[in-house]
């Protein structure tokens, strides 16, 4: 996201709440539970801002204005893009929520599949399904302000993000990779203890680094971190005895529609 | 009264509904004429961008079908693996996944009990309306469901999409600390679930039974959950690998997520179908023997007797479930004692395997095909949403009638969406289908 200045994050609510959206599109509902799970912090949060449209909560007026609008979920059938272009008219600040709406999320690998082959193959009826051939982030068709990465996001990303909003500054994200949060937390390196093929070292923390907390390779839910140099660490995948396919794999996963891991994804596929 | 009247009752969106549903209703001479419980979350076939994946990360997968029941996806997945790889991870492992399952139940029902279901028998619009008049009642849900969500989080790292759980058992097991803190929270919450059974209770519900038949798992010597076979009350008992002999799916062209029926005759998907129920109050009615007694008693001190064939007891079915789980929860942790060794070392091989589990919203039925390096070749996933969605429909018809159909407008719609919200269907879960079954005629 550019910087657009101090007080282009300000939001002017003139003595009223802020008005604040939860939007869903192509999903699994994971991360609008980080308002749903907020436990407390989700009835101050209504105390805090008026909801306007948050379906699963009971607020439904999708076509109201507001100040912050949250997305979840990627973009697949027509009628999807037709309706973010009417949120995006309505909103001043809008705000991608996870891996889905800000990288196309899991079910992006159709995009590099025979969309044709996915529906007759699980629909007996592919009339009924009306699908766009690809699963996109929400940036290929609106303006997006901030992009919240995570698979899912937390609460603490989420309420963070609102709470800098209202104070008038500018969310800050997390852009470090999982590594340097497992070196703060002194947590043992999977990679160097146990060889597992971990990709830490390319991908952004603010999930707590809780997979080499259990002792098990990170696998990439959170994208890409800053920075990142992808085929340095595909090489050393394959050192560790991954298989050209089992690297391509690697990076096209949850975010294989992020560009850094689609790019090395699919030089490792199309290498065999 | 005007014989000639003519009523549509559209709901473009429903809320409170995890996914994206609606539903068309067309009143015509006073009799229903149309009825359509649509479901338009698009479809993100899952089924099949799983094929040329490991098994290793075949749990991380299926989890992304569902944010609110990743657990379950986990479970069935993983038993269908050392199933065709023929693993047994053994007592403690098992132990841990009736835990993990726990927090789950407890999660999902406190969610859908207080910020999906309360208000529509209370009169509320939504759950923060209910909270300024029942402020008790709602941080008491809150609490209960940020609990599930802390055990959960205990065994997986993260409470949506959890990181702990792999084909063989667990990548980690919790210190005895963090065990006996839980045991602790759990305890002091004991009184608290026992005691949401009873306020539940008392929230006033329609009354107007109904026939349908429950479906669930059953076992021996426990209250159904990762374990068992499929038995339904009308007498079937099976195991879960002839379930495609007995349920079958067909396309409705309304919807993303493909319709079950049952075929008691055994003869699916040609022989001739009807809707079934699953969920809580199919588990209720089927496994009320296989509650502990105080769960039990608690529950019949409060008025409520199963098994039940008033659907609108479903929400104290899930009360009665999360009462149970705790008590589960704490019995396994009385005895708990880390793992050296938390799971099973797996040598694929090729094969099919079965898992199915009780998700949150009812069985879970996962079916795998595996190649020698343990790759999924075929998967087919049948969540609980898509074998309730016929027996939506059928409800939602005769409850429509049942209620009045010289209803205005405005009271219809209320009350068809309550129809609805009691099943808690989980509309992202039931978009991700599979190779069909049933043609239509």
């Amino acid at each position: 996201m550019a910087y657009r200045g101090f007080d282009a994050m300000k939001i002017d609510t003139e003595n009223r709440k802020p008005r604040v959206a939860v939007h869903k599109f192509s999903s699994c509902d994971g991360c609008q539970l980080a308002f749903i799970n907020a436990g407390t912090d989700l009835v101050r949060l209504y105390d805090l801002v008026e909801m306007v449209h948050f379906a699963e909560a009971g607020q439904l007026d999708e076509d109201a204005e507001v100040d912050v609008a949250f997305i979840e979920g990627s973009v697949s059938t027509p009628h999807e893009v037709e309706r973010l272009q009417r949120i995006r008219k309505r909103s001043k600040f809008l705000i991608t929520l996870g891996a889905c709406a800000t990288a196309g999320g899991l079910q992006a690998l159709r995009n590099m599949a025979d969309l044709d082959e996915y529906v007759t193959g699980v629909y007996a009826s592919p009339e009924y399904i009306t699908s766009l051939p690809l699963a996109t982030p929400i940036s290929q068709h609106v303006r997006v302000d901030l992009e919240i990465w995570g698979c899912p996001v937390n609460g603490r990303q989420v309420l963070a993000a609102v709470r800098s909003l209202l104070s008038g500054v500018v969310p800050v994200l997390e852009r470090d990779k999982v590594c340097l949060e497992c070196k703060r937390q002194q947590t043992v390196c999977v990679m160097v203890a146990k060889g597992e093929p971990c990709m830490g070292p390319v991908t952004r923390t603010g999930c707590g680094a809780i997979c080499p907390q259990l002792g098990r390779d990170c696998y990439a839910c959170f994208g890409p971190a800053e920075a990142v140099n992808t085929d340095s660490h595909a090489q050393h995948l394959v050192a560790l005895g991954l298989s050209h396919e089992q690297v391509a794999q690697r990076f096209l996963f949850i975010n294989n529609g992020a560009p850094e891991f689609n790019a090395e994804g699919l030089k490792w596929r199309d290498e065999g | 009264m005007d014989e000639k009247r003519e009523i549509r009752v559209d709901v473009p969106v429903l809320a409170r509904v995890e996914g994206e549903g609606a539903l068309d209703l067309l009143i015509r001479d006073g009799e229903i004429s149309e009825l359509r419980l649509r479901i338009f979350e698009p479809p993100r076939f899952f089924e099949k961008f799983l094929e040329g994946r490991s098994y290793t990360e075949v749990p991380d997968i299926v989890a992304r079908i569902c944010g609110i029941c990743p657990v379950a996806y986990q479970m069935s997945s993983v038993h269908a693996f050392e199933s065709i790889f023929d693993a047994d991870p053994g007592p403690w492992v098992r132990e841990m996944r009736r835990l993990l399952y726990c927090g789950e139940w407890i999660e999902s029902h406190s969610l859908h009990i207080h910020l999906l279901a309360l208000p529509d028998f209370l009169g509320y619009p939504d759950a923060p309306s209910v909270a300024r008049d029942h402020p008790a009642a709602v941080q008491r849900g809150l609490a209960l469901q940020g609990l599930g969500n802390d055990l959960i989080r205990m065994l997986g790292g993260r409470s949506v999409h959890p990181v702990g759980v792999k084909v063989g058992g667990f990548w980690h097991a919790p210190s005895s600390g963090q065990a006996a803190a839980m045991l602790e929270r759990l305890r002091a919450a004991l009184p608290e679930a026992a005691e949401l059974v009873h306020f539940v209770a008392g929230v006033t519900v329609p009354d107007d039974p109904q026939e349908f038949v429950s479906v669930a798992l059953r076992h021996p010597d426990e209250y159904g959950m990762n374990e068992g076979g499929l038995v339904t009350s009308d007498g079937l008992e099976i195991g879960i690998n002839e379930y495609e002999k007995y349920f079958a799916e067909s396309h409705a062209p309304h919807s993303t997520a493909l319709h079950s029926h049952y075929f008691p005759a055994g003869d699916a998907p040609h022989g001739a179908g009807r809707p079934y129920l699953v969920g809580p109050l199919a588990r209720l009615n089927l496994n009320v023997d296989r509650l502990p007694a105080g769960v039990r008693e608690n529950a019949e001190a409060a008025g409520l007797r199963f098994p039940s064939a008033n659907m609108f007891h479903s929400m104290a079915a899930r009360a009665v479930e999360t009462h149970y789980a705790i008590v589960e929860a704490i019995r396994i942790l009385e005895s708990y004692a880390p793992s050296e060794s938390p799971a099973v070392t797996i040598s694929p091989r090729p094969g099919v395997g079965f898992g199915c589990t009780e998700a949150p919203r009812g069985i879970l039925w996962h079916r795998y095909e595996a190649d020698h390096e343990g790759r999924v070749v075929t998967a087919r996933i049948v969540p609980p949403t898509s074998q309730n969605q016929p027996r939506i429909e059928e409800d939602l018809r005769r409850s429509l009638d049942a209620f009045g159909l010289d209803h205005d407008e405005e009271a219809l719609r209320l009350r068809a969406e309550t129809v609805i919200r009691n099943y808690d269907p989980c509309i992202s879960c039931a978009t991700h289908f599979l190779r069909l079954q049933l043609q239509r005629d």
